[in-house]
């Protein structure tokens, strides 16, 4: 675990993530099947397709790495989602609906946390509640219905968080990569990174050792919910709209993404780097069967499949090494 | 616990005396929400018939509520009722609804959802394999004959997800210029919509129409499709909901099957009607669908 905080070339990063391996290995196998696949322009698609899962699965990483659960996040993506649709529509300038849905999702993250930490419920109960709840308070806040973000001016530069493009490349990517950079530096280069890891490795040594456990714990919720917020803004945005049922069993792809890329569910061990990995496995995969034709049936199977194949290749790794 | 035991009793009790008794017709109708226009549309189809018919119509709403709909159904046992009409909150659960009406020999209904269990004269909802078809049909027409479709299918395993697959499948088979390039499942979803269009727009070129089982996948398709500028790509949707009658009245789709609750809740106090007259009614009423196009 002390090796993972230090600093690594990329090189050994990719050799080390075995999840990279089964991502290669899907590529290439897509790319072998059908001709429509490794074009750059659907790269690109896959690319900003993934960016919502995996910027959900990056926040929920944080949570797993303490040996903790997020249920809650598709139900947070939905509310935070319905806000800055209805803030949009109302004539907010984006510089004030983001953040603000974003400090929405994270005050929604903070609750389940606070119950957590101080309430000591377990983490699957809690979210779960939390889903049930939020879920709901979506369904009163939008009555059920669909909410336009509108039109004019203030629309327009909010859709450009889902559906537009700077230098040939669709801004959801920039901000999957963006978030991706941000709990990189967290998780791995800050104190409060080291404590996430020591929380989940040994609660009780971690607290004996000094660390404000339940802060940390508070925290982690928080960015959870502050992630899936940003995921719900630019759903929102590449729709035009906020969806009641939106994000719904969105928390499993991320658990999915995070599991595929090597973090333990029992906390303390796992990397950032992974969950992006996974989540591009996933997102490849929805893209290849799409491309590829398979039938509906048939396409749930394969699913689970490749994310048996994925974890089976990374637990092997690990028992070997 | 009993209240419960309480309203099955004085049902019961209300049972007995009024078999003996016949009065006017009072007919129950207990619908699975109010709070979705669909249904609201389908239970003023269903008091406007009744005064026509000079029945009474006792409306019950379950707010989606299992639970609520069983309270819902003994209270209108309890209160005299000649048949029930029921729009299911789910086809499993109302199963326990169906046999306590049964129990009390009250003829039993359903609309719009079915249920799996207890005893019903007759199930009247939407034609959806005839809806599939006339988007096949439609899109025929509009293509000349001759062009590429791609249909996005619902759910795997749903009803609705089969029937207008089957009754699409059917039109689009019957054509031989019309070949179907991609047909894949978003789950009824809007995102899901826009992201299964945007892969088919990558592995496919030339598409000329899109069939989408429902209005929600539509307008997402509808997102991709103008983001890879083919606004001119012949659209069609399935329910004719709010957002989607605007998108076809905005030219955004080409066009929308829409079900006609209120059409559904009339069918339901005319079949209850004439069960009460002691005419043979039909196990399964179809009810028509309309193909909206822009006005």
């Amino acid at each position: 675990m002390t090796a993972i905080t230090m600093n690594r070339s990329a090189v050994r990063l990719l050799i080390d993530n075995k999840a990279f391996l089964a991502l290669v290995l899907l590529v290439v196998v897509s790319a072998a099947m059908s001709d429509n696949f490794l074009t750059g322009d659907n790269l690109l698609n896959v690319l900003r397709q993934t960016s919502i899962n995996a910027i959900i699965a990056m926040g929920v990483t944080f949570v797993i790495l303490t040996a903790g659960i997020d249920l809650s996040v598709g139900a947070v993506l939905a509310l935070s989602g319905a806000f800055a649709a209805s803030m949009t529509a109302s004539g907010l300038a984006p510089w004030i609906s983001v953040p603000g849905s974003i400090a929405a999702g994270a005050a929604m993250g903070m609750v389940s946390g606070l119950f957590v930490a101080f309430g000591r419920i377990q983490a699957f109960v809690v979210t779960l509640v939390a889903m049930t709840v939020v879920r709901g308070a979506t369904l009163v806040y939008t009555d059920g219905r669909p909410i336009s973000i509108g039109g004019g001016d203030v629309a327009d530069a909010f859709w450009q968080l889902g559906g537009g493009y700077w230098m040939g490349i669709p801004i959801p990517i920039y901000l999957m990569f963006f978030v991706f950079v941000l709990c990189w530096a967290v998780l791995h280069h800050t104190r409060f990174g080291r404590h996430v890891y020591a929380v989940g490795g040994n609660e009780q040594v971690a607290r004996l050792s000094g660390i404000n456990v339940n802060r940390i714990k508070v925290s982690v919720y928080a960015i959870a919910g502050a992630c899936a917020a940003l995921a719900g803004v630019v759903l929102t945005a590449r729709l035009g709209s906020a969806q009641p049922n939106a994000g719904m069993t969105y928390e499993l792809d991320a658990i999915a993404a995070v599991v595929i890329g090597g973090t333990s569910l029992m906390g303390g061990r796992g990397r950032i780097f992974g969950t992006l990995v996974g989540a591009l496995v996933i997102g490849v995969l929805n893209n290849a069967l799409n491309i590829l034709g398979v039938s509906s049936y048939f396409q749930m199977i394969a699913k689970g499949a490749v994310i048996l194949l994925a974890v089976l290749i990374d637990s092997r790794s690990q028992s070997s090494s | 616990m009993k209240k419960l035991i309480l309203a099955t009793a004085v049902a019961a009790g209300v049972g007995l005396t009024t078999a003996q008794n016949a009065m006017a017709d009072r007919i129950a109708l207990v619908i699975s929400t109010l709070n979705n226009p669909f249904f609201v549309t389908l239970q003023e189809g269903a008091q406007a018939q009744a005064e026509a018919l000079g029945h009474e119509l006792i409306v019950l709403d379950s707010s989606n509520d299992a639970a609520r709909e069983l309270s819902n159904v003994e209270d209108a046992l309890a209160r005299d009722i000649d048949a029930l009409l029921i729009n299911p909150t789910d086809s499993d659960a109302v199963a326990s609804s169906v046999r306590t009406a049964n129990a009390q020999d009250v003829p039993v209904i359903t609309l719009d959802r079915s249920a799996n269990g207890g005893s019903v004269v007759s199930h009247i909802a939407s034609d959806n394999v005839a809806g599939g078809q006339l988007a096949g049909e439609f899109i025929i027409e509009q293509l000349g004959g001759e062009g590429q479709v791609v249909q996005l299918e619902g759910v795997p395993g749903a009803s609705a997800t089969r029937n207008r697959g089957e009754g699409f499948m059917t039109a689009i088979e019957a054509a031989d210029g019309i070949e179907l390039v991609a047909t894949q499942p978003a789950n009824f979803n809007r995102s899901e919509g826009l992201n299964v269009m945007e892969n088919l727009l990558q592995a496919h070129q030339g598409i000329d129409a899109v069939f989408a089982q429902n209005d929600e996948m539509a307008l997402g398709a509808q997102r991709a499709l103008q983001a890879g500028g083919l606004e001119d790509v012949v659209l069609v949707g399935f329910d004719g909901t709010d957002d989607g009658i605007q998108a076809v009245n905005d030219g955004k789709m080409a066009a929308t099957i829409a079900q006609q609750p209120a059409r559904i809740g009339e069918l339901g106090v005319i079949t209850a009607d004439r069960l009460l007259k002691g005419e043979s009614v039909e196990a399964n009423v179809p009810v028509p669908l309309q193909l909206v196009t822009q006005e």
